[in-house]
Formats: C-alpha cells, structure tokens, sequence
C-alpha cells in the first residue's frame, strides 16, 4: 500500500522522467537535424516540468498573493501551506525564455546547413562531405 | 491541484511528444510540438503556475511554433525518420 502510493503520488515526477528520456532518445538516435532539436526542446521542458512539479502543492494554494497583507491587518501570521513557493517559478521563466532563444539560433544555423547541403539528413552530409574531400 | 487534470495533461503530454519526434513529416512535427507546449502550458495552469504558464503560452507555444513553419517554408518537410 505503502509503495502504491508514491508511485501515484510522484506521479509528475515519473512522467517527468519519461519525457525527458523521450527528448535523450530523439537527440542522440535519430538522424535528421531538425528531430534532433525538436528533442532537445522537449528534454528541456521536462526539466521545467520537474522544478515546477516541485513548488506544487495539494490542497488549494495558490501563488504569493497574501490576502488582507495591507492596511490595518498588515502583520498578521502567514500560513505556508496556503501559498506555492514562487522560487522555482521564477527560475523556470528565465528557462523558458532561453529555451526560445536557444531553439531560434539552432534553426538559424539549420537554415546555413540546408543552403550549403540541400538536405537535414545526418548520411547524406557526411557523404557530401566524403565527395567533397575526394575531389580536392 | 486536481489528480485527475494532473493524470490526464500528463498523458496527453507524453502522447504529443513521442508523436512529435516520431512522425516522418517536419510539418507534423511542428504543429505537434505546439500542440505539446501548449499542453504543457495547461499543466502548469492546474499546477498554479500562471506566471510561468502564459509566458510559455505566449512564447513557447506560440513564437516557436511561428519560428518552426517560418522555418519550414524557407527550407523543406522532407525527413527519413
């Protein structure tokens, strides 16, 4: 009973791990360029997956918004388990938005790849570049 | 948090994505990876993540993708795998 219930209750934290082994397999075995960053994109948003999974919690809470913070009830006890801890959302937007950028450069360099080779298949660059190297 | 959203995006999420790198046309590709972004997107939304939620709504579903068929247009659908 007692194992059941971490496996369902790390439920985020499995498929997590199967996201990112899903992004792993598409960098490493396949062999068109474009796949391959296409993996690269879902290994990282299994990583943002995994940081937000650990602010989560059960239960209502919501995001740092205190309620009656200000005015005459400013100062009163806060209960933690009402509000998400909005570090690891913090962090995960910066995460985001090098992600874009990352994907926006590797597309960039792709589009010179196809200019020079007319094609995104692994094979069929290194036999270009075998013709290439036997004229010369 | 509700379990059964959770289970359910989840799912659909891993769904997407071995669509995503699995399908032999680049296009497809494409339009699945948004599809997988916007999932995601949703995910985070049950979770109570709004901030990062709309930031990837907004970026990642949106602007790649957009960058993804622009891409495609300029250069070509065809992959072996």
């Amino acid at each position: 009973m007692d194992t059941m219930q971490f496996i369902i209750g790390k439920f985020n934290y499995w498929i997590y791990i199967v996201l990112m082994m899903i992004g792993f397999y598409a960098m490493i075995a396949k062999r068109n360029l474009v796949k391959k960053i296409v993996g690269m994109n879902i290994f990282q948003t299994a990583i943002i997956l995994f940081f937000i999974s650990t602010s989560s919690k059960k239960g209502g809470a919501t995001i740092p918004i205190i309620q009656g913070g200000h005015g005459d009830a400013a100062g009163h006890v806060i209960d933690a388990a009402q509000y998400l801890n909005p570090l690891p959302h913090v962090l995960m937007l910066t995460a985001i938005v090098v992600m874009v950028s990352t994907f926006g450069v590797a597309l960039a360099l792709l589009i010179m790849i196809y200019r020079e080779y007319r094609t995104f298949e692994e094979d069929e660059i290194y036999e270009t570049l075998e013709v290439m190297r036997l004229k010369k | 948090m509700i379990w059964q959203l959770d289970i359910m995006f989840l799912v659909l999420v891993v769904i997407s994505a071995i669509a995503s790198v699995n399908v032999k046309d680049l296009l497809s590709s494409a339009i699945l990876l948004g599809a997988y972004s916007f999932l995601m997107c949703l995910l985070w939304i049950e979770m109570g993540a709004v901030d990062v939620a709309f930031t990837e709504a907004a970026v990642g579903a949106g602007i790649s993708t957009a960058f993804f068929i622009g891409f495609i247009f300029q250069t070509t659908r065809r992959t072996k795998d």
